[in-house]
């Protein structure tokens, strides 16, 4: 993102808990499908709920959008408690999954439906309408019916529907679920630019993580019900709290290890491959058990066994795939684990590793990161 | 294995011929002009001419249509309630008798709803001196068993509405009404028309119902016909026979030709629709 | 609590108008039928003394009368009559299987393309009214019906069959109701049969008429069973077909309901004969309910 739309996205922010959820727990029958979960959003963030399914990621936004009531909790936007409000008093619309046009009605007639419950004058109606059209690029398009609009055509009407009302809070559930591959990325930056323009406070559901850390300003990664971690998608991804969210955001190799050296600016644990040499304190003790997570594209890879103190470690080549931008490899260690590495293609004619070639791969004291938990 | 040989195109022609022989037999009889119905005495009208001065028929008639529109309409009411209560509603009082109940007109014979519904009037009419036979008692028990039809027609529809539909426009505003008329009956529209045509039909056709419920002087078109047909061999009945076949064939074919001018619609649509996209993806590729 | 709050009043009036309906004018009357069916006939031929009643002393009192019951277990016309309406039936749905089950095994194989117009060809017929359709055989079968001139003409017969008011008459009209109950839940079953089956069958050995036993009749018995059970519960209730083609010497449950309440003016007698009739029904549908439980636990 460019500063100029970054800096724009900042002067639109306000309160810092706009949007506030506190202590969430919903249960069906025996299941507990959220589970004391608290959040804090601020005004003009865009905020993704990042988790495979089954994580109670939509049953946290259906209980924001008023269509299921929490066991217990509150849910206050922008100082109105509105835990107890039926959907159709919150000011809170949905872009849903499936779009939810509906089938009967024209492209104007969806983006006016939530106007007309209103009440709003016929000519205010038909003004704001046509913004929306304008604002999704769908002005030759109002008297469609949604059968004849293609796929990512419907998911403007559906975005435009859901921002005519201008909403206090906007929600999209798998905004780019119903898309193919090759228009979704460039339908959520599309997306971004638009919620940027209105400065909407925004919550976003899905299970595709390079769409959370593409959109978001926030990422929260759920799993059985509860928050694992909170905060932008770079903290996600360089600095996971724990094993899962390490796992579930990219790809990673794990370490279990024991803390030996502990000083405020480094500390160095001692693995069964190596020993490591990490950038930063931990709170622990000696002789502590603890993770080390490395990614794969912070190592480094060089031709033959060569013996360094830490942070390195000898191997073959296993497995290969080119994937053009980068080659990812599989080096087998001594111990028979696999250490996944990937390497930028930045020259064209370099000529990659072949497979049963020992290497050495090593990386930087700033690679690597500790997870305590 | 899709060979069709001769033994199956004679069976299929066999059935097809047990099938329609008798209607094709009704048809030429109402035009026979002889007084015996099944001796051949020429072509003629006046069978026809004579059914439509017949008062007791064409009161018949009246009071069947009346029975069947009144029935028609209350079970799509009612249908589309029960309908929607059992589909959107996990839980509420009664559902499980209720469910049952709705099943029992579709599996029990009309007799036993027949009998089971008279014993109740005559009973009612003995304690409270209401309803006499009549077109209430028939109007009420057409409707029981018609409930159930409509209630069913519309419920696998209503399976196929997308929830997300309905939550859409809560989301948007709409109160839960409000939602009904603009979204769910939209949607549901067809099948309860379709519903409210089945019913129609159902009650025009029942005859022990309406046998079991009719009072004196309220005879709808089929106790009618059962009682003379009772009798033997009417050319009258013929009449009325030959021309509900010729309504039916008017209906296939407003049907059909209705079906074929939507599906030509939808064809210029579409191609409206692919040369806007060939447009654009000229444009388009001429932009970038 | 799982109570919506947004859920309307209206939710109330949706479940509340039609289950109001159905316990009024179809739970109610069914209680009624079995408390008169219970009752005692009085002074003006009406039982309606309650069955259930407080006693002074504080003791509850339920007078049952089986009167209706036993004269109906006591007299052969009734069992007679149960027996002959249940025969009529199965005799129905046997021959409705037999003439039903090529037909719909010939139209599954048809060509796609034919098979929509094949079926509507079936169905049409069946939206003249039925009355009128029963009827219709009378001309075809009367002593003067085109039938027996047929027959005539080509010197079978040297004078007109007693066809009217027979056995054969009451099955041609039963079997002409009720065959499209046959036809189509057999059709929709056997045009799901997947052909690499019997193309398994044939690769292993088996014949065609071997494919057809071992391998096409097994796998749709549920379509048999669900088309025998949609032509035989009617069949046992048929009112109208034996009252038009049948005559009296066919011997009728329908009619005697009929008659027991119109003729005899036993308002007990009928309801305890429409009681036993209703038992008699559900009988097969018990059967068919828990043949198709146990197929739904095998499954799982």
């Amino acid at each position: 993102m460019n500063q100029t739309a970054a800096a724009r996205a900042d002067a639109a922010r306000g309160a810092p808990d706009f949007l506030k959820i506190e202590s969430i727990r919903k249960e069906y029958d025996e299941v507990v499908a959220v589970n004391n979960v608290s959040l804090a959003i601020e005004q003009g963030e865009i905020f993704a709920l990042l988790g495979s399914s089954g994580c109670g990621k939509t049953t946290l936004l259906r209980m924001l959008a008023g269509f299921e009531v929490p066991t217990a909790g509150r849910i206050v936007l922008d100082g109105q408690d509105i835990t107890a409000l039926p959907p159709y008093e919150r000011p809170i619309n949905m872009m849903f999954q499936s779009y939810a046009l509906f089938p009967h009605l024209t492209v104007y007639d969806n983006i006016a439906f939530g106007l007309k419950r209103e009440g709003m004058p016929k000519a205010q109606i038909a003004e704001r309408v046509e913004q929306m059209l304008d604002l999704v690029q769908l002005k030759p398009y109002a008297k469609r019916k949604p059968h004849q609009l293609s796929g990512g055509q419907q998911q403007r009407v559906a975005l435009a529907r859901s921002l005519a009302k201008r909403p206090k809070l906007l929600l999209l559930d798998e905004p780019m679920g119903a898309l193919d591959r090759k228009l979704r990325e460039r339908t959520q930056i599309e997306l971004v630019h638009i919620l940027r323009q209105v400065g909407l406070t925004c919550v976003i559901v899905t299970h595709d993580q390079e769409e959370a850390m593409t959109m978001a300003d926030r990422i929260a990664v759920m799993r059985e019900g509860r928050f694992l971690q909170i905060g932008t998608p770079s903290e996600v991804y360089e600095n996971p709290k724990n094993r899962f969210v390490a796992d579930f955001i990219g790809s990673v190799n794990l370490f279990d290890g024991e803390l030996v050296v502990d000083e405020p600016h480094y500390c160095e644990i001692q693995t069964a491959e190596c020993l490591f040499h990490v950038g930063h304190g931990v709170e622990g003790k000696q002789g502590m058990n603890l993770t080390v997570a490395l990614r794969p594209e912070k190592i480094s890879l060089e031709p033959g066994w060569q013996d360094l103190p830490y942070n390195a470690v000898q191997g073959t080549v296993a497995a290969r795939s080119y994937m053009g931008s980068y080659t990812a490899y599989e080096i087998e260690l001594p111990s028979g684990r696999r250490l996944r590495v990937t390497v930028t293609n930045v020259d064209r004619y370099e000529e990659p590793y072949e497979l049963g070639v020992r290497v050495t791969a090593h990386w930087m004291p700033s690679a690597p990161v500790v997870i305590v938990e | 294995m899709r060979r069709f040989p001769w033994l199956a195109t004679l069976w299929t022609v066999l059935v097809y011929g047990f099938l329609y022989l008798p209607i094709v037999v009704l048809v030429i009889y109402s035009f026979n002009d002889s007084r015996m119905v099944t001796v051949w005495g020429g072509w003629t009208l006046r069978w026809y001419a004579e059914a439509a001065a017949d008062q007791v028929v064409i009161d018949a008639l009246v009071l069947s249509l009346e029975i069947a529109v009144a029935t028609a309409t209350a079970s799509v009411v009612l249908g589309t309630c029960a309908a929607y209560a059992l589909t959107r509603y996990r839980r509420f009082p009664g559902k499980g008798l209720f469910t049952l109940l709705l099943n029992v007109p579709l599996v029990l014979p009309t007799v036993v709803l027949a009998m089971v519904l008279l014993l109740f009037f005559v009973s009612m009419e003995h304690l409270f001196g209401f309803p006499q036979k009549g077109f209430t008692t028939l109007f009420i028990g057409h409707t029981v068993m018609c409930v159930s039809y409509a209630a069913i027609t519309i419920m696998s529809r209503l399976r196929e509405v997308d929830p997300a539909l309905e939550e859409a426009a809560m989301d948007l505003g709409a109160r839960p009404s409000q939602v009904f008329f603009l979204v769910t009956l939209p949607a549901i529209f067809q099948a309860v028309a379709s519903a409210w045509l089945l019913t129609l039909s159902l009650s025009l056709d029942e005859v022990v119902i309406s046998a079991f419920l009719s009072g004196p002087g309220t005879s709808p078109l089929p106790v009618v016909i059962f009682s003379r047909a009772r009798l033997g061999l009417n050319p009258e009945i013929n009449v009325i026979g030959a021309v509900t076949v010729y309504l039916v064939l008017a209906g296939l074919l407003l049907a059909s030709v209705w079906m074929a001018r939507r599906a030509k619609q939808r064809a210029r649509e579409n191609a409206a629709l692919l040369r806007q996209a060939q447009v654009e993806a000229l444009t388009s590729s001429s932009a970038s | 609590m799982l109570r919506r709050p947004w859920l309307p009043p209206g939710r109330w009036f949706v479940i509340g108008v039609p289950e109001f309906f159905l316990f009024v004018f179809l739970l109610l009357p069914f209680l009624i039928l079995l408390k008169i069916s219970f009752s005692h006939a009085d002074a003006v031929g009406v039982g309606f003394e309650p069955l259930i009643s407080w006693l002074e002393e504080g003791t509850l009192s339920i007078k049952l009368h089986f009167d209706a019951y036993l004269s109906v277990m006591q007299d052969d016309v009734y069992l007679l009559t149960y027996l002959s309406s249940v025969g009529y039936a199965l005799l129905t749905t046997l021959l409705c299987l037999v003439i039903g089950y090529p037909f719909a095994y010939f139209l599954a194989q048809s060509f796609p393309t034919l098979r929509p117009v094949m079926l509507m060809l079936i169905m049409l017929p069946f939206w003249t009214p039925f009355l009128i359709r029963i009827y219709a055989w009378k001309n075809i079968l009367d002593a003067n019906g085109l039938l027996n001139q047929f027959l005539l003409w080509a010197g079978i017969v040297d004078e007109p069959l007693q066809l009217m008011f027979t056995k054969f008459s009451f099955m041609v009209g039963m079997v002409y109701g009720y065959i499209p109950f046959m036809i189509l839940p057999l059709y929709s079953n056997l045009v799901k049969l997947d052909r690499r089956l019997l193309e398994a069958a044939a690769d292993l050995g088996a014949r065609p008429w071997q494919r057809f036993w071992l391998v096409t009749v097994p796998l749709s018995r549920e379509g048999i069973l669900a088309g025998s059970l949609l032509v035989f519960i009617p069949a046992v209730g048929e009112y109208v077909i034996p009252e038009l083609l049948g005559g009296i010497s066919i011997l009728n449950i329908g009619r005697m309901m009929w008659n027991e309440f119109f003729i005899n003016l036993d308002w007990q007698r009928a309801a305890a004969v429409t009681m036993l009739m209703v038992l008699i029904i559900l009988f097969p549908i018990w059967l068919f309910n828990r043949y198709q439980m146990r197929l739904m636990e095998a499954r799982r």
